[in-house]
């Protein structure tokens, strides 16, 4: 008998909490008797939970663990080719292959994410303009499917279901182990270029030398207005190379173990609010000069993961992050420059707020990232205005032929999201074909009417 | 460096220790046994891909006593030298089912003591002949004081418990070093679903972290997490008068 812990879940941004029967299993056979028990009505599968919304969340049935799913089973030097049970974590890979030289070919802003999850939401990071999503980098990986058969899907095998799966947020079935391909890298340490933007059209200026770099990010004030709207810093750089190190490194390709504080408990809802922001982020902002430095990779790529728990900031209620992206070819500045002035307005944002171009669609069919420009920013939630505030959004997203990343998302209507992402019904024939009787579903896709 | 022999390495927390004492340099070879060694696979190979060091697998059956003897030859012509060895297997039957059922009760009699009794003492004499290495072995908190929600169970850890008190007293003379572990309620398969969440629950890398420790600072006795050490000091000094008529 398959044991369950009947409990109150939440992704990253602590809104929605959702009770359903968590599951841990460790053994294949395990997984397999959970999901031919009907213990449960259907089931999603659940890693380290920093999707921020209702992705893994499935109120009153199955969520399963993955994290009991976590060896590596296969390395090859000469390719880099990793294969490993889709519950191994980014920062393990990082820990384990960051020493003997291989990294990450693509990590979102926090190591502490699964393999699984990384497919499941074809996770980008920010390098996506010139190498695209995780999945890029995706050989192949087993899928268990609802009739129990494990199916290998790629470009070659089902590669119909291998496109329904990347960014498939678990609904075709639970991805066991994948194979992907690690880069090479020299050292541990990033060569990066700030430079400061005074606005937006500063900043879209900038933007156009994107190509010359492999990783390209963009900190934006969301807050500031008038003339300063769209102020912003960007961050570009690439693998530092063993030539570019000071003598004083003795071990280029040893990650730096850092202190790691802890938040401890939610912080009162008032902490965050306009005024402290605003003081932060103008601080923040003139805090950087326009230079080139040498930084350790996880301050580049994972700076929160400093701080255990940093959601507690934003208090009890939770936050929303809202990520979107506004096509190239749509007059993508006038979008963002419209939804910043929306936000300013609201006085709504927060300090976390990313920009940065995106490459082509993948083909993916839920997959997030098209050619553009992506804005990523937490909303803490204080009131209910925030709803409509955030439909509001939403329409302005569509006006521009955009969309916003369902990772991130947690109160998307189903008919914008069907809007934002026309191969929905692609998604849905393959979706109903490999699981005809929603085996796999979650609280997400029931509201996007993915699934029963 | 040499090898470490792991008896019963699909427990939760004999995955979690393994992968400690590979991750520390200090042995080059691993031979984890089972008595079903097709679940081993893949701890094998990310075992071998992560830390770098040879993993094998060997089919043990602790309750073929009769096979230890050539089990245990076997390990060691296999390995050159051993460098301790881990007994990490247990069972666990429920308490009032085990109150009607001898066979139940049996089980963890043979399990948990007779087993252990036959392999460590061929394990022993090894040691002591090689004079170095270190025997681990982990027993429970359960086996420091009778109580009726798991007498059967904890007797056979406090047989346990005992026997590796007088090992440890008999190979110190050779400098091989005995480390009892015990544990607390772990949050692994057996208590998953099972035992309320609370705190008291510990998580088996923590456990696994205890006892790569223990190994190394050859430490007698390890209570892992710490607490229970104070938690069962306690519990051992009320007076049976009293402790009968609780519910602990």
């Amino acid at each position: 008998m398959a044991k369950s812990i009947w409990k109150k879940i939440a992704g990253w941004g602590n809104f929605p909490v959702e009770p359903g029967y968590v599951y841990r299993p460790e053994q294949m056979s395990e997984l397999s008797e959970i999901l031919r028990s009907h213990d449960a009505p259907n089931y999603i599968a659940y890693g380290l939970g920093r999707s921020y919304g209702d992705t893994p969340l499935n109120k009153d049935a199955g969520v399963i663990r993955t994290d009991r799913f976590n060896h590596m089973l296969g390395f090859d030097e000469a390719t880099g080719l990793l294969t490993c049970e889709a519950g191994v974590t980014f920062k393990e890979i990082i820990d384990v292959f960051l020493p003997r030289g291989y990294y990450l070919p693509v990590t979102p802003g926090t190591k502490l994410v699964t393999v699984g999850g990384a497919i499941a939401n074809d996770i980008h990071g920010k390098n996506h303009h010139v190498d695209g999503t995780f999945s890029e980098f995706v050989q192949t990986f087993d899928l268990l499917t609802a009739s129990g058969e494990v199916i290998p899907c790629s470009r070659e095998m089902n590669a119909d279901v291998f496109w329904a799966t990347i960014g498939g947020i678990g609904l075709t079935g639970f991805i066991l182990r994948a194979t992907f391909r690690l880069i090479r890298v020299e050292t541990a340490y990033m060569n990066v270029s700030y430079e400061k933007a005074e606005n937006l059209d500063q900043a879209f200026d900038k933007f156009a030398a994107d190509a010359d770099y492999k990783y390209s990010v963009a900190w934006i004030d969301c807050l500031a207005s008038g003339d300063s709207l769209g102020r912003s810093v960007l961050m570009r750089g690439d693998h530092a190379r063993l030539g570019d190190l000071p003598a004083t490194v003795k071990e280029p390709l040893q990650p730096a173990n850092k202190f790691k504080v802890k938040m401890p408990v939610h912080a009162p809802g008032i902490a965050l609010n306009y005024w402290s922001i605003s003081a932060f982020n103008k601080f923040y902002y003139a805090s950087y000069k326009n230079e080139t430095k040498l930084v350790e990779q996880s301050s580049f790529f994972h700076p929160l993961d400093a701080i255990k728990d940093w959601n507690k900031l934003y208090g009890k209620k939770g936050f929303v992050q809202y990520q979107a992206v506004f096509p190239k070819d749509n007059n993508p500045k006038e979008g963002l420059r419209r939804m910043l002035t929306m936000l300013s307005d609201a006085r709504r944002s927060s300090f976390l707020a990313v920009l940065k171009s995106s490459g082509p669609w993948n083909g993916g069919l839920l997959s997030f990232p098209v050619e553009g420009y992506t804005l990523a920013l937490d909303i803490p939630i204080k009131d209910d205005g925030l709803f409509p505030f955030l439909r509001e959004l939403d329409q302005l997203v569509l006006e521009y032929g955009g969309r916003v990343y369902l990772a991130k998302d947690s109160t998307l209507e189903r008919a914008t999201f069907q809007e934002m992402y026309p191969t929905w019904e692609q998604f849905k024939e393959i979706k109903d074909n490999v699981d005809p009787e929603h085996l796999f579903s979650s609280s997400m896709s029931r509201r996007l009417g993915l699934t029963r | 460096m040499g090898s470490i022999l792991v008896l019963g390495a699909n427990a939760t927390i004999a995955q979690a220790t393994v992968r400690k004492l590979a991750a520390n340099g200090k042995h080059n070879q691993f031979i984890l046994t089972s008595r079903d060694t097709s679940q081993l696979e893949v701890l094998k190979s990310d075992i071998e891909i992560r830390h770098q060091v040879d993993v094998s697998l060997k089919q043990f059956d602790a309750l073929d006593f009769e096979s230890h003897q050539v089990f245990f030859d076997e390990v060691v012509q296999e390995a050159g030298t051993l460098d301790g060895v881990l007994l990490m297997y247990g069972a666990m039957e429920d308490q009032k089912q085990a109150e009607h059922s001898f066979a139940l009760a049996r089980t963890m009699i043979d399990v948990n003591y007779t087993s252990a009794v036959s392999i460590l003492n061929i394990a022993a004499n090894y040691f002591e002949a090689q004079r170095s290495g270190f025997i681990c072995a982990v027993s429970s908190v359960a086996g420091d004081r009778g109580r009726k929600s798991n007498y059967i169970y904890g007797s056979t850890k406090a047989g346990l418990s005992v026997y590796l008190q007088g090992l440890r007293n008999r190979l110190h003379e050779s400098g091989v070093h005995v480390l009892t572990i015990k544990p607390g309620m772990v949050d692994t398969k057996m208590t998953y679903g099972v035992v309320e969440p609370t705190p008291l629950l510990a998580d088996p890398d923590k456990v696994a972290q205890d006892i790569e420790a223990g190994i190394v600072k050859r430490r007698e006795v390890v209570y892992t997490p710490w607490f229970w050490l104070i938690i069962m000091t306690i519990i051992k000094l009320l007076p049976e008068k009293i402790f009968k008529r609780t519910d602990i």
